[in-house]
């Protein structure tokens, strides 16, 4: 049986919200199938989910300071902070392109994992559990979502490497899944790297990918680049919200 | 209210959880246990209208909710805003997805519902009720006609879960 055609787009540092606004401009204009790859973004930056709110998630006094970006993006889910060790594969999907596959966010998110359980062959003991990918007990990537009528959109950040200081940015989320068990940030997360090499997993993703899809690969000077989308959702917040957000943040953090 | 409470035992017998709401019309019941109310249209991408003069108020089913599992965020449009039938008007989030949710009809919104901003669960616990999302003055009557009623809603759940 012939495989379903996918478009793969290879990028290397990518600044995070430009690769967003690609994503969902392909999301929202496309009809094809899409893989992206993005290897590394330029600057730390925190990526908050849709409903995301800073005074909640953040140490907004710290991010003010440091005067780290902040957006938040089109697809639901958690709080990441990104930066050049951070690795982003996303898939784009016609909701008809996997035989069998029900587009819900669950069953997507199995499927990504199946396909991730071959890129680390038994290496690391990889895992999904509440919609997280692990290894071992550990947290290595976030992944969300987004689900239109017709396609969807799962997108993850892989923690090749990461600063112990860009952690401290973050608060201790108030709604966590079960198995985090109350863990701080630097507990619960581990570094791609101790696992597996970096080019190693781009080239295992690709293989894993090339299994599922008839690959096409494209490149960063393509014409669609330049194409325009007027309804982008994923934004960066302003420093009046942010400064907004630090009015109300608690005098005592909870630090991760 | 024998159908409700079949439903209740049967679902209670399997361990699914059984939706209830606060006022009872009448509902016929899908296999798959979500319910379908009688007197609304459908939507193929799950919504509900239900036409009261000149408002429709609209909303997602219970079998919608159902799939997307704890609804903890909703994205509603500004009253005055122009909506089109098929086309997106907003987006609930759950298990870290965002879903795009289409309008049936084509209009002009009237009112949102600004308690899902607070209470979001509202579409898991009352999807035809006190979840309620928009409520559009429609431009065409004639689009009701082209939206499932009850039984054929039914039968393209029964379809649309039996393919996957």
């Amino acid at each position: 049986m012939r495989l379903p055609l996918m478009n793969l787009f290879k990028l290397n540092r990518m600044p995070i919200l430009r690769q967003l606004h690609l994503e969902e401009m392909l999301m929202r204009t496309s009809s094809e199938n899409w893989c992206i790859i993005n290897d590394g973004t330029i600057n730390p930056t925190i990526v908050m989910g849709i409903s995301g709110k800073p005074q909640e998630l953040l140490e907004t006094e710290s991010v003010l300071r440091d005067e780290i970006p902040v957006i938040r993006r089109m697809s639901g889910g958690g709080t990441v902070i990104v930066d050049q060790d951070t690795i982003f594969v996303t898939f784009i999907c016609n909701k008809d392109t996997i035989p069998g596959l029900k587009p819900d966010p669950q069953r997507i998110i199995q499927w990504t994992g199946h396909l991730y359980e071959t890129v680390f062959n038994g290496i690391g003991n990889f895992s999904v559990c509440e919609n997280d990918y692990l290894l071992g007990e550990r947290k290595f990537g976030g992944n969300a979502l987004s689900i239109t009528s017709k396609r969807w959109l799962q997108h993850t950040s892989f923690l090749w490497d990461y600063k112990k200081s860009n952690m401290s940015y973050l608060k201790l989320p108030q709604k966590a899944p079960n198995y985090r068990q109350g863990r701080s940030h630097l507990d619960f997360i581990c570094r791609m790297k101790d696992y597996i090499s970096r080019s190693g997993f781009i080239d295992e993703t690709i293989r894993a990918a090339g299994s599922h899809f008839q690959l096409t690969p494209l490149h960063q000077k393509d014409g669609f680049l330049n194409q325009q989308y007027e309804h982008l959702r994923s934004r960066l917040l302003t420093i009046d919200e942010l400064e907004e957000a630090a009015v109300y943040t608690p005098a005592v953090a909870t630090r991760v | 209210m024998a159908l409700r409470i079949w439903a209740s035992s049967t679902a209670n017998a399997l361990k699914i959880s059984a939706k209830s709401t606060s006022v009872s019309p009448a509902f016929s019941l899908s296999r798959c246990f979500s319910s379908v109310l009688e007197g609304l249209k459908y939507g193929k991408s799950h919504e509900w209208v239900k036409h009261d003069g000149p408002v429709a108020l609209i909303g997602i089913t219970d079998h919608a909710q159902d799939h997307l599992g704890e609804v903890v965020f909703v994205e509603l449009p500004e009253p005055g805003k122009s909506v089109a039938q098929g086309e997106s008007f907003g987006a609930v989030e759950s298990v870290k997805a965002t879903s795009d949710v289409n309008s049936p009809i084509s209009g002009e919104v009237v009112e949102v519902n600004t308690k899902l901003s607070e209470t979001p669960g509202l579409i898991n616990t009352s999807p035809y009720e006190d979840g309620w999302m928009i409520k559009v003055k429609p431009s065409n009557a004639a689009e009701l006609e082209t939206l499932l009623n009850p039984k054929d809603y039914t039968k393209f759940c029964e379809e649309e879960d039996a393919a996957h």
